[in-house]
């Protein structure tokens, strides 16, 4: 299904794709959730996960950095592959793991600490406790999250003061402190007005150059604007991957054709 | 990095795991140890006689007779007491004063009252029931005095019960042109019966075991007859037992533990009872 | 017709508003009881002997009406129990919301239920009969009556207590916190310590300010095991005597009504009664403040 690519970034080390996944089945209980998903990702582009809610968007988005472990009775089959190596496989440390896969979750949810420890969470706990390397590595990942100016006087308050916009982007911020070489987004914006949605996704743009972003979201326009390619998901399937251009205007799938032009969903 | 942290966090993570399950290995075995150890040293004493018999000066031939039939006199004048009157402030603070100040206050006050120290509710009850209104060492004064103690509960259990009850029933009612209190009799109360009994027979369980409160207004630890109204004096179980308990003989440390048996037989029960009720009212509920 | 019933309404409504009324005058009965009486046992004690004297002899012969002695002894069981049960009390909370499968935490919490429904009486048995004796092998010096064994076994029925406020504090905080900080590569003990505990603090302080509230007004544990000596020590190994452990033992003797001997049990009643009042109006307070903050 996925053809020449153009999207690749050139260099990086890890063969050509970032992510990639096959075979996957994932079962709450004796339910499945999820059947038999594979898929590519190529480094340094924004993938968009769409579908009606219940579809296995979310769920599939939380197979990347082992979320699901927090769930009891999941079981999942099949492999998943970042930078050619089998998360679910290999003997990982899976905290390790995480701290390479940045998450932004549906509602902003920043610790009720100081917007700058907040910030500063993923590096304190990995140790790091030098006052000056954390300002430095707080500075320059609010900065990237577009945040800095409006925060830079007070980095002491309560990041519960900001407000919802600020927050989730003060909540990329945190994420991407740790450096992370992927950003998984499981609809970052649809808490947010529209004016916040807006920067959200100015933001995604620009962070392209440095992460290999997933975003799961349920508004297809954003998925239209933002995403380099788009997943259309349906039933806890994969129905349709390709450029974002082709889901939008010439899909493949007739399911795919029905739930972008409003037929359900 | 990791090299920053004094013990690394896996270490930090485990070292944790260890700990906790090991305090709470060790809280368990104390209870365990507590049954066993009340176990031993009681059982030999529990037999029919230990029901029947009077107390008396010496320990083996002493009962729980007396100390038995005042705690069961002692209880029921206790529920007759704090029954209606913790359900309906209960009734009213979740029903109708839900926003006025009176009801704040009230409320205040009631999470105040579940925090004063029951041996202060002795003091009251001495000076109030015992000395101004003339009862004496009464079941009466014992049962008042227990019944402001236990009242806190029954209203936070009721309220939490009818707390549970989904607004639509309401709505149902008032919709069918029900007043306020139709709508809180026949359909509020029955679906919160549940919760209420659950809440009544935990109170109760806290009721048998009050000892402190009891000593202050005046429960006698030498009753040789059974109380017959609640104008007699009394003794209860844990007065009983908590006399036995100061003795030096080891005669009546055998009672004492004996007693102790029967004691937490009447508390298990009741709280199983509340525990199974809850369980299942939950159940019902939750849908 | 109509009108009978909204009569009937309004007459039901104003018997539920008496009984509400009961709790006030509950209040209102303790302040006054304890104040009264209070009040004439300091127009004989002077206010600064009682807060000064050392020693605390109303039985006696020679008089002395010292609250400190007494104090000394709440104070020093109390702190026993809190070092205790505090540290335990927490630990099993996180441990139960955090680490424990949804199948132990079923199994362990009735069990805890069980330990909070034994009456008192039974833990000061358990203290007298069994823990000093068990401590005496290990500490030759202990006397039969001490601080520590009954300062213990208080503190393990105060666990059950803690470890319940407390995990509700730490179950409100939402799952959203406990993602973010996995996502960012937090382990468990991180996520439980760094995020989970931090954000329930206030519920976790509440909790311990009503565990000091409950074994300071404890009476049983300490009236049978810890004796009955107001002794001013700090020292867990000797015998004491706590403000509960008093008014017991006054209400067990013959002390005349009336009589100063009769009011002390007002003064000390009054001293528990604001130390308690206090602490349950910090952690009321407390709690409506942080109630709404993650709704």
């Amino acid at each position: 299904m996925v053809q020449k690519d153009s999207y690749i970034t050139e260099g990086s080390p890890y063969g050509i794709y970032k992510l990639r996944v096959e075979g996957l089945n994932l079962y709450y209980g004796t339910k499945q959730a999820l059947k038999d998903i594979s898929i590519k990702i190529a480094p340094n582009t924004v993938t968009a996960f769409i579908g009606p809610s219940g579809c296995g968007k979310s769920t599939f988005l939380r197979c990347f950095n082992r979320m699901n472990d927090l769930i009891e009775n999941v079981t999942i089959t099949g492999s998943v592959m970042v930078d050619d190596i089998d998360i679910y496989k290999n003997m990982i440390d899976v905290y390790q793991y995480r701290k390479k896969i940045g998450m932004v979750f549906q509602k902003p949810n920043p610790f009720p600490k100081s917007i700058f420890e907040n910030v500063a969470f993923g590096l304190r706990i990995n140790g790091e406790s030098s006052k000056s390397v954390l300002q430095g590595i707080v500075e320059s990942a609010l900065r990237q999250a577009a945040l800095w100016e409006e925060v830079k006087d007070n980095l002491n308050k309560s990041a519960l003061t900001l407000s919802g916009g600020q927050q989730q982007r003060l909540c990329i911020a945190r994420a991407i402190a740790v450096k992370p070489s992927v950003l998984l987004m499981d609809e970052p914006a649809s808490s947010l007005d529209p004016i916040s949605t807006a920067k959200i996704e100015e933001l995604i743009y620009q962070l392209k150059d440095q992460f290999t972003i997933v975003i799961v979201t349920h508004n297809m326009q954003q998925a239209a604007r933002v995403s380099d390619k788009t997943a259309f998901f349906y039933l806890g399937e994969l129905i349709e991957f390709d450029k974002t251009d082709k889901i939008f205007t010439n899909p493949s799938k007739e399911a795919t054709q029905n739930y972008i032009t409003g037929r359900f969903g | 990095m990791n090299r920053k942290h004094l013990i690394s966090p896996k270490s930090q993570d485990k070292l944790f795991k260890i700990f906790a399950a090991l305090c709470t290995g060790l809280v368990l075995l104390t209870l365990l140890v507590l049954l066993i150890d009340i176990g031993i040293k009681g059982i030999q004493r529990i037999n029919w006689s230990f029901f029947t018999n009077l107390p008396s000066r010496h320990p083996e031939e002493s009962g729980i007779y007396t100390a038995l039939a005042g705690m069961v006199g002692l209880l029921f004048f206790t529920v007759i007491i704090a029954l209606p009157i913790g359900i309906l402030s209960g009734i009213y603070l979740q029903e109708y004063g839900k926003r006025n100040k009176l009801a704040k206050f009230i409320e205040i006050n009631i999470s105040n009252l579940a925090g004063v120290p029951s041996v202060i509710y002795g003091i009251l009850g001495l000076q109030l029931f015992v000395r101004t209104a003339g009862f004496g060492n009464s079941i009466l004064s014992g049962a008042l005095t227990l019944a402001l103690l236990i009242m806190p509960v029954i209203i936070v259990s009721t309220r939490e019960a009818i707390k549970a009850v989904p607004d639509s029933l309401r709505e149902a009612s008032f919709g069918l042109g029900a007043t306020k209190w139709q709508t809180v009799r026949r359909v509020v109360l029955p679906a919160s019966f549940g919760g209420i009994l659950t809440g009544i027979i935990l109170s109760t369980s806290r009721a048998i075991g009050e000892t402190a409160p009891l000593i202050v207004v005046g429960a006698l630890a030498y009753v040789p007859f059974v109380p017959e109204g609640p104008m007699d004096q009394y003794t209860s179980l844990p007065i009983q037992i908590f006399n036995w308990t100061s003795r030096p003989q080891q005669g009546f440390v055998v009672n004492a533990a004996a007693g102790i048996i029967v004691l937490l037989l009447f508390t298990f029960i009741l709280n199983g009872t509340a525990i199974y009720l809850r369980n299942r009212w939950y159940k019902k509920t939750a849908i | 017709m109509n009108r009978i019933r909204i009569r009937s309404e309004k007459v039901i409504e104003w018997i539920m508003i008496l009984c509400s009324l009961v709790s006030v005058l509950t209040t209102i009965g303790i302040i006054l009881v304890l104040s009264v009486d209070a009040f004439k046992f300091f127009k004989e004690v002077p206010f600064v002997d009682f807060l000064t004297d050392t020693q605390w002899t109303p039985l006696f012969e020679d008089k002395h009406f010292g609250i400190m002695p007494l104090l000394s002894g709440t104070l020093l069981t109390t702190t026993i129990a809190i070092l205790l049960a505090v540290p335990v009390g927490i630990t099993i909370a996180v441990f139960l919301n955090e680490y424990a499968s949804k199948k132990f935490t079923s199994v362990v919490k009735p069990l805890l239920e069980v330990l909070a429904a034994v009456p008192t009486v039974v833990y000061g048995f358990f203290a007298l009969q069994f823990v000093t004796p068990l401590l005496q092998k290990v500490i030759p010096g202990l006397a039969g009556f001490n601080a520590l064994s009954p300062g213990i076994v208080m503190g393990i029925m105060i666990i059950p207590y803690i470890t319940s406020l407390s995990e509700d504090a730490l179950r409100a905080v939402p799952k959203s916190l406990r993602e973010a900080a996995y996502g960012l590569g937090a382990n468990r003990f991180q996520t439980a310590f760094k995020v989970i505990v931090p954000a329930a603090n206030s519920g976790i302080v509440v909790s311990v300010i009503l565990a000091i509230s409950r074994a300071l007004g404890e009476t049983m544990i300490v009236a049978i095991a810890a004796g009955q000596q107001p002794r001013l020590t700090f020292n867990p190994l000797e015998s004491v005597e706590t403000i509960t452990t008093y008014i017991v033992q006054v209400s067990m003797g013959d002390v005349p009504q009336d009589s100063l001997e009769y009011r002390t049990i007002f003064a000390a009643g009054i001293t528990l009664f604001a130390f308690t009042f206090l602490l349950n109006n910090i952690s009321f307070w407390m709690r409506k403040k942080y109630q709404h903050r993650y709704e």
